[in-house]
């Protein structure tokens, strides 16, 4: 992590918020820092919309704080040259056309008026500059959302599910950009509630639900938790419940009479074992449960599933104490 | 600040409404000053027992462009105001409030840049409208015969504040826009005052010997009042304010709507 004097390091200090009685974020901290692109993950309903909100200043936080380079937003001097967003609900009057739009914001954002035909073609959508935006496709208006956020060339990128409604192609494209912006050294945040989406273009991850963190590290780091899983089968039952018993396996999911899942041992542990024992196998597969499966797990209704217990890397945060 | 009115003032061009209601407006004050300045003129020479009825018609200069140039004031501000109520509920509408206050977090400053970027197109419906209807009059005028008087500085002045009174009710609606931030629901309740509400508060509250100075602070009559006079005043209904003070009671409506829209909707998080 980079210091966090930084001017692009975005900061969430122990940030809440409620409506009413549902508590959408709840004392949440992280940082994200710049010329990396992290993943802001997490289901839908987690909270990410409403923390991006507030660390933008449009929702005002019930306690905590969300700054980006020490400030909040609306402290921020000509705020779009500092950072740039694009939330899911990408909002477009349907009747402005796409380089109107963008001329609308040009202004306040501080470029001048031709930087609106710059970014247009940066996204690909100069052909359809002077349409109107209501008979835009969602994966056009994705990119015209994009366009908005470039508009001010901002060292700080806040994307909200920027691969909705993008062809595969799109998405191809949209990670090369992403990674082009981080490597020149911007702070790039990109929510998404699928982590296979995001797999490919993100170096760290922010992972929440019920607004609260449940896990923030590198890729890698996040790789490093998957936990291989066995499948075994046999026709002797009782045997391969006592073979599992005694050597202290874990056990996952369905425990059907002859089937068990296994996590934490590898095929050549359980294989020599069932040898040993002298239980006969019809099946033994490793398997790989991969990032998704993972995040799933992270993820998952606790209260619900008796699933492995994994708990938040204290990595992330809650070291400053600033709120409430 | 600059960079606010610039935004605000493209994103009011840059979609259609407004010249919709620009050509309406215009078309339908040139039809109603043709239609009244025929009235005055013909209808009063019809209504005399006399034969050829021209000279017993008294026109003062002043009757004439209050009652048929200011028709504008009179009947067509509805026009600049829903022009400006819409403002702020067509951002709500299309969800275009968040980049709105991304670009200018200090939600003040949008506010304000919003009244006086309305005020201005506001102004732009004024001379368009008053244009409309002074043309049409006079040249309804002419052709009947009748003076226009077009060459008293008195007629034009009285056009300028008509023009000023119709840029203050797109301030006005911009206002009022803070405060009903749903698109049916402020028009419905511009047109519902403005065509009924106040036309009957007014008729009623003259009738009664306390009503009249209270009628004249109606924002309808205050609007009238800045052009200095109107259809419905020279036709005996209420008296009017003096120009000056129909114009503070103007901003006063709107500014009251803002500060009130301030501290409520325009205060609330955008989700």
């Amino acid at each position: 992590m980079p210091p966090s004097t930084d001017d692009r390091t975005i900061r969430v200090a122990r940030l809440s918020k409620s409506f009413g009685a549902v508590r959408a974020v709840d004392d949440l901290s992280f940082e994200v820092g710049p010329g990396r692109v992290t993943g802001f993950l997490g289901p839908n309903g987690a909270g990410k919309t409403t923390t991006l909100r507030m660390l933008l200043g449009l929702v005002r936080p019930t306690s905590g704080t969300a700054t980006i380079g020490g400030r909040t937003y609306t402290e921020l001097d000509r705020p779009g040259r500092t950072v740039g967003a694009a939330l899911e609900a990408a909002s477009f009057h349907p009747g402005r056309t796409a380089l109107d739009h963008l001329r609308v914001y040009a202004p306040q954002v501080g470029v001048p008026d031709s930087r609106a035909s710059d970014v247009l073609r940066l996204v690909g959508l100069e052909a359809v500059a002077d349409r109107r935006v209501g008979g835009f496709s969602l994966g056009m208006r994705q990119r015209l959302g994009l366009a908005t956020t470039l508009l001010g060339d901002p060292p700080v990128l806040l994307l909200d599910e920027p691969a909705n409604g993008l062809d595969p192609e799109g998405i191809r494209w949209l990670r090369v950009l992403l990674r082009t912006l981080a490597a020149e050294g911007r702070t790039v945040l990109v929510s998404s509630h699928v982590l296979s989406e995001v797999e490919q273009t993100v170096d760290d991850v922010v992972i929440i639900a019920r607004g609260r963190l449940v896990h923030a590290s590198s890729l890698g780091d996040l790789a490093g938790l998957a936990r291989p899983r066995v499948r075994v089968v046999s026709p002797d039952g009782a045997g391969l419940a006592a073979l599992v018993a005694r050597a202290g396996w874990a056990r996952a999911g369905s425990d059907e009479p002859g089937v068990a899942e296994l996590v934490d041992v590898t095929t050549a542990t359980v294989g020599a074992a069932a040898f040993a024992a002298g239980v006969e196998l019809h099946e033994l597969t490793g398997r790989d449960a991969g990032l998704e499966g993972l995040f799933l797990e992270l993820v998952a209704d606790r209260s619900a599933t008796a699933g492995p217990d994994l708990t938040p890397e204290p990595g992330a945060g809650t070291t400053d104490g600033t709120a409430a | 600040m600059r960079a606010a009115l610039v935004t605000e003032y493209r994103k009011l061009v840059t979609t259609r409404l407004w010249w919709i209601l620009l050509l309406a407006m215009v078309a339908y004050m040139a039809f109603l000053a043709a239609l009244l300045a025929w009235g005055v003129s013909e209808g009063g020479g019809m209504s005399s027992t006399g034969q050829g009825g021209g000279d017993d018609l008294v026109l003062t200069p002043e009757a004439v462009t209050r009652s048929v140039y200011t028709i504008a004031v009179t009947f067509g501000y509805v026009f600049p105001l829903v022009v400006g109520a819409l403002t702020y509920p067509a951002e709500l509408r299309h969800q275009t409030l968040t980049p709105t206050f991304l670009a200018e977090p200090r939600r003040t400053v949008v506010l304000v840049a919003k009244l006086v970027s309305g005020a201005g197109l506001g102004l732009v419906f004024g001379v368009a409208g008053t244009a409309a209807a002074a043309g049409a009059g006079a040249t309804v005028l002419s052709l009947l015969g009748h003076p226009t008087f077009l060459d008293a500085a008195s007629t034009w002045r009285t056009l300028a504040l008509s023009a000023v009174a119709l840029a203050l009710w797109a301030f006005v609606g911009v206002a009022l826009g803070t405060v009903l931030t749903n698109q049916v629901a402020v028009v419905v309740v511009v047109l519902a005052f403005t065509q009924f509400v106040e036309p009957v508060l007014r008729f009623t509250l003259s009738l009664t010997s306390w009503g009249t100075g209270v009628a004249s602070y109606l924002p309808g009559a205050a609007g009238e009042a800045v052009s200095g006079g109107s259809f419905y005043s020279e036709s005996g209904l209420g008296e009017l304010l003096p120009w000056w003070q129909g114009l503070l009671v103007l901003l006063g409506y709107g500014a009251l709507f803002a500060v009130v829209g301030r501290f409520t909707r325009v205060r609330q998080d955008v989700t």
